[in-house]
């Protein structure tokens, strides 16, 4: 029970730990890389580097006034903020942190972030439509569109690497990558699936959900304090799970590259698995702080008349390769 | 065929080095002045707070016009007029909400006499959102401010005190009606 | 119809119209000044200058003034062309204006400022000297600022000409030309207000308002009707900070054209007056300590004495107020707050309107007229709107005679010029001398009676069959022959008369004449003036019912509920005190205190016009709705609302429609309250209204939702659709680079025609069928010892609510006696002596030489006399240790005959 190993309690503890503590660090993360990106310092003031930054703002979320507006349907406005931290978490259930370190061992695992992920699209629109404002509405509308859309090509995109591991398990596909990563075979289910996550998330450049040049704040215009609070958390464990997914995906999971296995193999599977995610949450700073986002329409013929197209020959081809292979 | 997948191999590439670009400002000189612990230097013509100016002679420079109040894109001033005995005209009362206010500067562009000002203060924060509600009395100085000569009544024509009906800059002495010659 | 091409756009044009107004009517710019669409043209400011060419190969042109051009057929203009030349003009204009905007009431609605920034003129160069000139005093009502004229001429064109003032004019020549009173003092005209309207710059400016100022874009304004007489105008009130700041004139083609009354302008002071019932009063005796209480309270107590009740409605209160009343008492206690006298003669009024074969006249219908016959009303005081129209009327020979000539009828001043003081003829026959002598063909001095004789006696001269009066002296008959003569002869009559001198017989023979001039389709022209906004309104609510104020007063009913309305106006004091005297409880639902509310064991503050919406019914029978300009400070609420528990105003409207006889019409009158365009309501706000987010932030810096309206489709913001669109209601005019009055035009169908958009209100009395009838020509003659006694009515100080307003106290005077000298003389009174009249009082005497010896004017609604105690004839005596009121101000008088009293007040 206190031992590392996939479901135990401390296994489960230390993930939820990770995760919580490592989503609130982000958003200090973000704003201080922002900064430097944009040749500025980021906040700094709160704690040393400015390190309790997060904590300073949840504590100015839950002290704000809670606001519900007298026009809003009251339980789907309560209740749209609760759904998606709720699924972003649950979906780390099925990620391989490092071997042995993980809250389920599940054989369709990757379904189950799936289905995780299309109900985060549900938070998006009861809170656009709860709102009574137009706005809002609009915001629910455009992440409605946008998760759908692009969760077809993030499934598609993903097929590769099922048929190349051979499972929906997740630990049984980071294991398959032992002989070398799917990054090689599966570039462009990687590039698919990176673009299809970033709309599937809101992240920029792909935020469209919110467009404060255009909708104010979109879906979340109406919401205030914590409410918000849980938007904005729940935005960012998704790019938490996004960040993991990835490294697991395409490159080797906990999997040291070229063999530089650092002590034992739960110490060096959480060392490379936290390297890997790192460096792609910069990424999706970088991203945010470089790219400029598209229009509403751009962003819907991109998906379904390059995106599409794409990760379904990426699946031809796939397979095609496999089958002549005779496995 | 070939030109439309160039096109995107340049898009994308263009997308990389932007990446790059961006990815590399994190190594240069930071622009940030750490204020309060460094005091950034204000320019004269910044605009922060405020202030109602008087004209050389001491006398309130606002005439109560109001086309401070509609240029403001806000609609943070509020004022009425009222006027002396002698027909000057001032502000019964000069209200900014400064917990609306943008700091755009409308105002001082809009106004006629010189009265309405932005100044470089700008540590205009409050604890109490009411404390942000701003009187005449809060605003106006002794002084004139950033513009030190121009007097409106010594331009306009209507007589206030101390100064009659022809005696402004540029003004003849009144025309008798009763009188018709050239 | 004429084709025209300007700047190669093609429009139809009439040709009796000259070019500017034409080009106008087709929402073209083109900048003017000195061309007023009731005034005509006089071409003197050079600013509508535009390029006529003769013909498709003339490229050159000619440039010619387009308000004195008449459009011809085919022919091409240009308004591009001509900008030069319009911008030197308006150059040359601005050279001596003066650095005033911002100090200047006009700014922001100043049509001098429109058409410099049309004209394109930004910059001073000339850097000479500027003229100056003194300014005048000119009372209470207008500013003057001489600085700022422009030399258009309008004032003068205004006042002179078209109000037909005579203390005014230009003086001094050439550049130094001024606009004022020969003699500093206050305007005499009762339309002065008019010129801060007509003026196109800062000149002659509304003083009352200056005293209180907001700019027009700050002014929170309604579409709103008058409730100062019975004619009824339209009006714009404008509110800022919780104030009614000023009103303005609201074009109405058929009941006010552009011009109103000054006690309808500066007369609503009483809104903000400190005299204002504010909060709920109760008490339990007549005399016990009254305390405040509740809303919920006090409306609960006035339902309370629905049961058992009598109720008394008020001429003054809406017809959805007086309906609620009715409905609240029902119809048998509800009884009607005029004075019995009254009460007869506004049936009477509903019964000519209804039953005879008349035109109840407009002011349009007024101002075609070429003969007229006024017949004992004093129209100046008693319903001054239409005085202006009858002033209009007489000039109709003069556009006869031009039209004979092939003059355009817009050419003003050579119309002028032309018929000299030929007048069309216009008949006066009254007790006393009145403002409209001056152009009177003859006055006639006669009582109220004799008035009527002459009525009938003209009628029966008309047709025989009418009813003949016998024993007309000499000179009665000689006036009869020629006022039948002119009748006759005229293309288009108009009688006028009304209910103020308190004689039956006058209406009769008013109806009378004009009955005998019906001839088939085409209907004589009748005016019958009432005294109030609602006065009629309240009278058809009556249904015929005989429930008198007197029998109210008589009932012995030991509850009532008096709705805004002070009753020891409307009866002998002695009665009401009695009345009063015996009920159990009084509830009084009023605005401002009065001596009925004193004795009152509940009092509930109502809203005045400007804070509550309703419908008042003018005197030709025509309902005009009217949205209530802002919210009433809790707790007053509209009497109305009181009445029925916060029903929508509208909802009352639909009940009254379906109550009233051919009321069906009423439902026409409002949008309806679920009116909307694309989901939006229409704005009371200006779209640039200002100081949102400051005017109440020191009392709390958090912002409330914004007040909401259920009565009609108006909203207390700037939110809504703005009337240049499809609001369907019209509150203040405004266009792109039109931000005067002047911008009208863009609003109404074509120039001077009617609005697009608003409302003209409803007819409610159709007398299409009715058929020649002829009241009996029965007149009694007042007999007995003593004066016998007429009403004075005073457009300043008659009117209740308005005479508590401090622009009109300042031009009000306190209660005289007006007497022949001869008359005097016998009581051995000399001009600054005062006079008691039998028990009531001791009042100066004022001498009139044009009152008959015999018979005394006693002023209606003035302090220190009330007209109800009078008896028919009265003895007057000289009062010993007199001493003049603080209030007599002999000079305010709005009369003739004012020669008489120069030098003799006080």
């Amino acid at each position: 029970m206190f031992t590392f190993e996939v479901g135990s309690l401390l296994s489960i503890a230390f993930v939820l730990g990770v995760v919580l503590v490592a989503a609130a660090m982000l958003i200090w993360v973000e704003r201080r890389l922002l900064g430097f990106f944009n040749e500025r310092l980021g906040p700094n003031r709160v704690g040393p580097f400015g390190l309790l930054q997060s904590l300073a703002d949840v504590g100015k979320l839950i002290t704000k006034e809670d606001w519900i507006p007298p026009f809003a349907d009251k339980a789907s406005f309560v209740i749209a903020p609760l759904i998606i931290p709720i699924v972003m978490l649950l979906s780390f259930a099925v990620i391989p942190f490092a071997p042995d370190v993980g809250v389920m061992d599940l054989n369709i695992g990757l379904l189950w972030i799936f289905a995780m992920a299309g109900l985060a699209a549900y938070s998006a629109m009861l809170g656009g439509l709860a709102s009574n404002n137009k706005f809002a509405l609009l915001g629910g509308l455009r992440a409605a569109g946008q998760m759908i859309s692009y969760e077809v090509f993030m499934g598609i995109s993903i097929l590769g690497v099922v048929i190349l591991g051979d499972s929906f398990n997740m630990r049984e596909i980071v294991l398959a990558q032992e002989d070398g990563w799917f990054i090689i075979p599966q570039f462009f289910g990687f590039v698919v699936f990176l673009i299809a996550g970033l709309a599937e998330t809101k992240r920029w450049p792909f935020d469209l959900p919110e467009g404060e040049a255009e909708i104010i704040s979109g879906f979340n215009t109406e919401y205030s304090g914590m409410k918000f609070g849980l938007f904005f958390v729940g935005e960012y464990i998704g790019m938490l799970l996004l960040s993991m997914l990835l490294p697991v995906l395409f490159f080797g999971g906990w999997m040291a590259p070229f063999g530089l296995d650092i002590g034992p193999p739960i110490f060096s599977g959480l060392f490379w698995m936290s390297v890997k995610t790192g460096a792609f949450v910069v990424f999706f700073i970088l991203v945010r702080a470089a790219l400029a986002r598209p229009r509403y329409d751009q962003l819907m013929s991109y998906g379904w008349l390059v995106m599409l197209p794409l990760s379904l020959l990426n699946l031809l081809i796939t397979g095609a390769i496999v089958l002549s292979q005779g496995a | 065929m070939l030109s439309a997948i160039g096109k995107q191999v340049h898009v994308i590439w263009t997308q990389i080095v932007t990446l790059a670009l961006v990815f590399s400002h994190m190594f240069r000189k930071k622009d940030t002045v750490e204020y309060p612990d460094v005091m950034p230097y204000m320019f004269p013509r910044w605009r922060g707070r405020i202030i109602l100016t008087r004209d050389p002679d001491g006398e309130e420079r606002c005439v109560a016009c109001n086309l401070c109040a509609v240029a403001c894109p806000v609609d943070c001033i509020a004022l009425q007029k009222t006027e002396d005995e002698n027909g000057r005209w001032y502000p019964e009362f000069f209200r900014i909400n400064f917990s609306r206010c943008i700091m755009c500067g409308f105002c001082e562009e809009a106004c006629p006499t010189h009265a309405i000002q932005l100044t470089p203060d700008f540590e205009m924060a409050e604890y109490v959102r009411q404390d942000m509600v701003w009187e005449k009395e809060h605003m106006l100085i002794n002084g004139t401010g950033k513009y030190h000569d121009y007097n409106f009544y010594k331009v306009a024509g209507k007589s206030i005190g101390g100064k009659g009906k022809g005696e402004a800059r540029n003004e003849l002495p009144p025309v008798d009606r009763r009188s018709l010659l050239p | 119809m004429a084709k025209i091409n300007v700047d190669g756009k093609v429009f139809e044009v009439d040709p009796n119209n000259n070019l500017l107004q034409e080009i106008l009517s087709q929402q073209v710019d083109l900048p003017y000044f000195c061309w007023h669409p009731a005034m005509g043209s006089v071409g003197s400011c050079r600013q509508c200058a535009i390029i006529e060419y003769a013909n498709d190969e003339d490229q050159r042109g000619r440039q010619v003034m387009a308000c004195m051009t008449v459009p011809r057929e085919g022919a091409r203009y240009s308004i591009e062309k001509a900008a030069g030349f319009r911008a030197q003009a308006i150059e040359s204009i601005m050279i001596n204006h003066p650095h005033d905007c911002p100090v200047c009431e006009e700014g922001g609605e100043c049509h001098l400022q429109d058409m410099t920034v049309m004209s394109g003129h930004t910059y001073r160069r000339y850097d000479g000297m500027k003229k100056t000139h003194n300014n005048q005093y000119l009372g209470p009502f207008i500013g003057h600022e001489m600085n700022r004229c422009i030399t258009c001429y309008r004032c003068v064109r205004y006042y002179n000409d078209y109000a037909g003032g005579t203390d005014f004019g230009p003086q001094a020549s050439h550049d130094n030309t001024y606009f004022g009173r020969f003699q500093e003092g206050p305007l005499e005209s009762e339309f002065s207000g008019n010129l801060a309207e007509v003026c196109p710059t800062g000149v002659f400016t509304d003083k009352v308002f200056s005293k209180h100022y907001s700019r027009k874009w700050d002014l929170q304004t309604s579409p709103s009707v008058c409730a100062a007489c019975g004619v009824g105008c339209n009006i714009n009130p404008g509110e800022r900070y919780g104030t009614l700041r000023r009103v303005v004139n609201r074009f109405n083609d058929e009941v006010n054209g552009y011009f109103i009354c000054d006690k309808g302008r500066f007369g609503t002071g009483y809104v903000n007056s400190s005299e204002r019932i504010t909060v709920c009063m109760s008490r339990d005796t007549h005399d016990g300590r009254p305390v405040q209480i509740e809303a919920d309270t006090a409306r609960a107590q006035l339902k309370a004495m629905a049961g058992s009740a009598i109720g008394i409605g008020s001429p003054r209160a809406s017809l959805e107020a007086n309906f609620a009343l009715r409905e609240l008492v029902g119809a048998d206690n509800f009884h009607a707050g005029v004075s019995d006298a009254e009460f007869g003669l506004l049936n009477q009024v509903l019964d000519i309107y209804s039953n005879r074969p008349v035109n109840i006249a407009n002011i349009r219908d007024i101002e075609n007229s070429d003969c007229i016959v006024i017949l004992g009303e004093d129209v100046t005081n008693t319903a001054a709107r239409l005085a202006l129209a009858l002033r209009q009327s007489v000039r109709n020979l003069g556009k006869e005679m031009a039209a004979k000539l092939k003059f355009p009828n817009w050419q003003d001043a050579a119309i002028r010029q032309l018929a000299m003081d030929r007048k069309s003829p216009l008949y006066i026959v009254s007790p006393h001398s009145t403002r409209l002598d001056d152009v009177a063909k003859t006055v006639h001095i006669a009582s109220a009676a004799d008035a009527a004789r002459i009525g009938f006696a003209i009628a029966n001269a008309l047709d025989n069959s009418a009813p003949a009066v016998s024993d007309l002296s000499v000179d009665e008959k000689t006036l009869v022959d020629q006022i039948v003569a002119d009748l006759k002869a005229a293309r288009q009559p108009l009688v006028v008369s009304g209910t103020s001198l308190l004689e039956p017989a006058l209406l009769n023979a008013a109806a009378n004449i004009a009955t005998a001039l019906a001839n088939g389709e085409s209907r004589c022209n009748l005016a019958l003036a009432v005294p109030e906004a609602n006065s009629l309104g309240l009278m058809m609510l009556m249904q015929g019912s005989g429930n008198t104020l007197g029998k109210a007063l008589g009932s012995g009913s030991k509850q009532a509920i008096v709705l805004e309305n002070d009753l020891y106006r409307r009866a002998p004091a002695r009665a009401v005190d009695s009345f009063l005297g015996g009920l159990d409880k009084l509830a009084v639902l009023d605005t401002l205190q009065n001596r009925t509310g004193e004795a009152a064991n509940l009092v509930l503050p109502a809203g005045t016009f400007a804070e509550s919406s309703g419908t008042f019914v003018n005197y030709e029978g025509r309902a005009q709705y009217f949205y209530s300009t802002f919210p009433a400070k809790a707790p007053i609420l509209s009497s109305a609302k009181w009445l029925t528990e916060g029903k929508k105003t509208e909802e009352i409207l639909a009940e009254v429609a379906a109550s009233l006889p051919g009321g069906a019409i009423l439902n026409k009158l409002t949008p309806g309250a679920d009116f909307n365009f694309a989901g939006m309501r229409a704005p009371r706000q200006h779209h640039r209204y200002s100081g949102r987010t400051a005017m109440r932030a020191n009392i709390s810096v958090h912002e409330p939702k914004q007040e909401q309206d259920e009565d009609g489709i108006m909203n207390y913001s700037m939110e809504g659709v703005p009337p240049l669109k499809d609001a369907t209601v019209f509150s203040s005019p405004w266009a792109p680079g039109w931000n005067s009055n002047q911008s009208l035009f863009k609003f109404e169908t074509k120039v001077g025609g009617p609005l697009k958009q608003a409302s003209h209100g409803v007819r409610l009395l159709d007398n299409s069928g009715a058929a020649n009838t002829w009241y009996d020509a029965t007149v009694t003659k007042a007999s007995g010892d003593g004066f016998s006694v007429f009403p004075v009515y005073h457009l300043f100080g008659s009117e209740e609510l308005t005479s508590r307003s401090p622009a009109i106290g300042e031009k009000a005077t306190a209660a005289y006696v007006a007497l022949n000298p001869a008359d005097a003389d016998k009581l051995g009174l000399a001009a600054s002596d005062g006079v008691q009249v039998q028990h009531n009082g001791a009042v100066p005497v004022l001498l009139r030489n044009s009152i008959q010896p015999g018979t005394v004017g006693i002023p209606v609604g003035l302090d220190g006399l009330n007209f109800q105690d009078m008896t028919a004839n009265v003895s007057l005596e000289k009062a010993r240790d007199w001493q003049s009121p603080k209030g007599w101000r002999a000079a305010n008088i709005i009369v003739s005959d004012r020669s008489m009293k120069k030098g003799e007040a006080n």
